[in-house]
């Protein structure tokens, strides 16, 4: 259960009012390792009479081969297809014929799967996913690789190439790292990639990256630990280890210099992307940047909303987010120019208010503004216990990435850490001339792209 | 707001407390893999009690404790959306929405953005055809101060000229982003042919270009003082609250206060009675008929299909359920294992009912790829009417099963909640509703389902609109031979872009 110990709110208070201190979290857990190296996360609550079973492997489309973009999240499509002891399309039928749900996701770093069912399906959700963990390709056959292949193509077309600006995404991984390096594409990858991808190269995959010694597998919502241990064990004690898996790397992503991509699109508004390498996932200046992306554009009062949307009224709209990954993270700011309006104008604008914090400290209030936004989100995060970002996931998520699945208020505590300066630091270290930007201009109008001009005299 | 796919779906050291142990080696058996286990008995759900209060000025409270985590939700419902548009003034409830909170009480727009923000509170408004919904979440600690802003965004908005005009250029270029949007091109053109311009369901709910530049701060302030009013207006609180120390604040603030006083405009909450709208009928699609809008080099093309369905009120709302589930409404759903699964069609197809006051569309959709639309299509139309023949048990009981007991999950997160609690009073729904769900979507039976999709679902009837490359879909969609072929231009179903030097 949570922990949360709050002072008293101030009485009558208001929303200037000095804000209580901060809740400590907590989401108890009991952890075991099988013998195959299958690492084990029970974590109890019983508010609803659901239960969710969740499992991460440590790969993603970063491992992908040459030749074989896309690869990690085709093989997640084909994961659902049947296992040895699973018809194909039982998977599904036998999920929700219990009242279960389920779904998976693909990135550069991870694969994750879960399952949310009611609580007396669980011996079902870890029967499929140790079958699959342990028998995939007794069951796998061309013509399930030719069926997913053809599915991914879709989705390709529907989240990417259908989609107003959706080829921004294909495009400035490609710019922002170098042709080796592993986030140089995308997880969607290529479609001569995905129609090249072979049988052979699904078993491949499995042997080398879905042993249990490479997953950890979480199980939260209204379980006995006990009982749940006992068949945890009765169904993955039997999964054979695959080899030992080398750890993720890559040497660190560098930009000297600035690049600028024009793209046309069938929009009727150009819209900018300005990119740059920045620390990687929980590591020093990750929560700096989150919060740096809140000072410029979360919500009316941020630097770039105000002047952009709100005063001048040049834009339609504006974001910034840090993207957050294993070898290294972008900062991204995007806005897109209202009618009349060329990228050019968004850039100097930006440019003034980047140079504006690299100057001075934004102020304690703007801080302390996103630093209680980013508490409230801890705290509704250990609301559901499954699907994606549910107790389940985030326990596997912060286990493989720090040791300690209930990382929750160390994670929250880099937040509370951060003083203004800390802020205008990393944007000094961070917002560098090293950098992508995109104009995605609608298709004929290439003189709205932002315009690269001669370098100011200083 | 604009995020990164960096993650795709499939459809998309060692702390306190912890206790590291490895298992002694294996004593236990290989599993027994050769058939699936079986399942006990599904838990019964047990919510807590629904507590409903009314203020001493009529505003009705439903209020749900739940203490597991300490965040509350408190929602503002109010019986008025889009249907209630006034003649000309397509998109208004919607821009009454938008206006709440730009500016409240003594707080500008920006002050109402910052103290919200401040509070770590998230503050939304949302109009549907029927309702508009004024959403707080806040942690439970800021409470007191996020109730205070909340209140007055939902009584006292400002409803100031600048803002106003600040919405409007939001709003027309937003409209003119519309264009992009295949799937929204789609389902407006669904919408109107369904329904026609004369009727709420067929207009768009965001406005047009005439009507949002017609907009003044008196049609803001007449269509709160309409509707907002005490009589039409529900508070629905869920969190980590106790009703003995919620009730009295939501009386001080809410209970005495006179609703509709905005901007210093008049009106009030005593005096004239809230409306009894109406709306005209509509005749069901009589003749099959394709809409075919040209998006020259289209990577996919939209797929819609359907008709008008039902009210939310129907009795047959649970076979209907059911019934689409099996057609639509899950991942083995005929549709999707028929154009994902099995051919390879698309991402995903779905169907689904829109219940509502009055009766909504039913539609079939998918997005396909350009080269397979026709073939797409033919198999959309097998499916709409293999569904009107008897469902297999096995095929019903996993339908029934998946909505029944996937339903404990509409009730872990507080917003969640204040969803379905909100549809109790939208929808004149029984306090005990819930507690009847599972029953009811596990006694339906198959001869229910049939006769609501006989009842329901006509292929022969019903209205296809595609939204794809023309030149490469038209031949092979006509070949098909599913009736008489409209095309049009996006434009012809949007209306020109709205011209923008004239915004500013």
């Amino acid at each position: 259960m949570l922990l949360a110990q709050e002072s008293a709110t101030p009485p009558g208070g208001l929303a200037e009012a000095s804000v209580p201190p901060p809740p400590r979290l907590s989401v108890p857990y009991t952890r075991f390792v099988l013998p195959n190296g299958l690492n084990v996360i029970l974590h109890e609550d019983h508010s609803t009479p659901m239960v969710s079973v969740n499992v991460w492997y440590n790969v993603g489309s970063g491992r992908e081969k040459p030749g074989r973009t896309g690869f990690a999240h085709l093989f997640e499509h084909i994961m659902f297809e049947g296992s040895g002891h699973v018809p194909e399309g039982k998977f599904d039928e036998w999920l929700e014929a219990a009242g279960g749900n389920n779904n998976g996701s693909t990135d550069g770093d991870r694969t994750n799967y879960w399952e949310n069912i009611p609580a007396n399906a669980l011996d079902l959700a870890l029967f499929l996913e140790s079958d699959r963990m342990g028998y995939l390709v007794q069951a796998m056959s061309p013509e399930k690789v030719d069926g997913q292949r053809d599915v991914v193509k879709n989705e390709r077309r529907q989240s990417f190439e259908n989609r107003p600006y959706g080829m921004a995404w294909l495009t400035l991984p490609e710019h922002l790292y170098p042709a080796e390096h592993p986030y140089h594409w995308s997880t969607i990858g290529s479609m001569e990639d995905l129609s090249a991808a072979s049988y052979e190269d699904v078993l491949e995959f499995f042997k080398r990256f879905y042993g249990p010694n490479n997953a950890t597998l979480a199980i939260a919502g209204d379980i006995d630990p006990r009982r749940t241990r006992a068949l945890v064990e009765k169904w993955f004690s039997d999964v054979k280890p695959g080899p030992a898996v080398a750890p993720f790397s890559a040497p660190p992503a560098v930009l000297n210099e600035e690049r600028r991509v024009v793209l046309e699109d069938r929009v009727q508004l150009p819209r900018l992307y300005m990119a740059w390498h920045s620390p990687a996932l929980l590591t020093p200046g990750d929560a700096e940047l989150d919060v740096l992306a809140n000072v410029l554009a979360g919500g009316k009062n941020s630097r770039l909303y105000k002047r952009l949307v709100y005063d001048m009224q040049i834009a339609q709209d504006v974001s910034a987010f840090q993207s957050s990954a294993a070898l290294g993270s972008n900062f991204i700011i995007i806005a897109t120019a209202r009618s009349g309006h060329t990228l050019s104008e968004l850039e100097s604008v930006i440019q003034e208010e980047i140079e504006r914090l690299k100057r001075e400290p934004p102020s304690a209030r703007e801080v302390r503004r996103a630093v209680n936004q980013f508490e409230a989100g801890f705290l509704d995060r250990l609301e559901r216990i499954g699907g994606f970002g549910g107790k389940a996931d985030q326990l596997n998520s912060y286990y493989l990435r720090t040791g300690n699945p209930d990382f929750f208020n160390e994670d929250l505590s880099r937040y509370h850490a951060i003083d203004p300066a800390d802020v205008q630091a990393v944007a000094q270290s961070c917002l560098d001339e090293g950098r992508v930007l995109l104009s995605i201009v609608p298709e004929g109008k290439t003189e709205l792209q932002a315009q690269p001009k001669r370098r100011a005299e200083s | 707001v604009i995020t990164s796919p960096r993650v795709l779906l499939r459809s998309a050291v060692l702390g306190a407390g912890c206790s590291l142990c490895l298992v002694e080696t294996a004593l236990a058996q290989a599993p027994d893999r050769s058939k699936p286990p079986e399942l006990g008995p599904p838990p019964a759900l047990t919510l807590p009690p629904i507590a409903r209060h009314t203020l001493s000025n009529g505003v009705t409270v439903l209020l749900l404790e739940k203490h597991q985590v300490p965040v509350v939700q408190v929602n503002l419902v109010a019986r008025a959306g889009s249907a209630m548009d006034p003649d000309g003034k397509i998109g208004l409830a919607s821009m009454t929405a938008a206006m709440l909170d730009e500016g409240a009480g003594r707080r500008d727009a920006l002050a109402v953005a910052d103290a919200v923000d401040y509070l770590g509170a998230q503050l939304g408004v949302t109009a549907e055809q029927h309702a508009t919904t004024l959403s707080m979440h806040t942690p439970v600690s800021r409470l007191d101060s996020a109730l205070a802003v909340f209140a007055d965004v939902a009584l006292r908005p400002a409803f100031s000229p600048e803002e106003l005009e600040r919405q409007r250029r939001q709003r027309l270029t937003a409209l003119a982003q519309q264009h992009d949007e295949p799937r929204i091109v789609a389902s407006v053109l669904f919408a109107r042919v369904l329904y026609g311009e004369n009727h709420p369901y067929g207009r768009r709910a965001g406005g047009v270009e005439r009507s949002v530049r017609s907009f003044t701060v008196q049609d803001l302030q007449d269509f709160h003082q309409t509707w907002f009013r005490p009589d039409n207006a529900a508070l629905i609180v869920v969190g980590d609250v106790r009703a003995e120390m919620i009730l009295p604040r939501l009386e001080t603030i809410f209970g005495g206060a006179q609703w509709g006083v905005a901007g210093g405009g008049g009106g009030g909450g005593g005096g004239r009675e809230t409306p009894d709208p109406r709306w005209p009928e509509v005749s069901q699609v009589s003749r099959r008929r394709l809409y075919l809008v040209d998006i020259p080099g289209a990577a996919q093309t939209e797929v819609v299909v359907g008709r008008i369905g039902v009210s939310r009120s129907t009795p047959d709302y649970y076979s209907l359920v059911v019934m689409n589930t099996v057609l639509g409404g899950s991942f083995t759903s005929r549709l999707n294992q028929n154009l994902r699964e099995d051919k390879g069609y698309s991402y995903g197809a779905s169907s689904g009912f829109g219940f509502d006051r009055l009766a909504g569309p039913f539609s079939a959709r998918s997005s396909v790829h350009t080269d397979v639309t026709d073939k797409a299509l033919a198999e959309v139309m097998r499916e709409l009417r293999r569904i009107r023949e008897r469902v297999p048990g096995e095929e019903l009981e996993r339908a029934k099963n998946y909505v029944a007991l996937r339903f404990p999950e509409r009730f872990e997160s507080v917003a969640s909640i204040a969803r379905q609690l909100g549809e109790l009073y939208v929808y004149d729904l029984p306090l005990d509703y819930y507690n009847q769900y599972t029953r009811r979507i596990l006694s339906v039976t198959a001869r229910d389902v049939q006769r609501a999709a006989q009842q329901y679902l006509d292929p022969e009837r019903s209205a296809i609109v595609l939204v794809g490359d023309r030149a490469k879909i038209e031949p092979g969609v006509k070949a098909l031979k599913l009736g008489p072929v409209e095309t049009m231009t996006v434009e012809e179903v949007l209306g020109p872009v709205p011209v923008m030097a004239s915004i500013r």
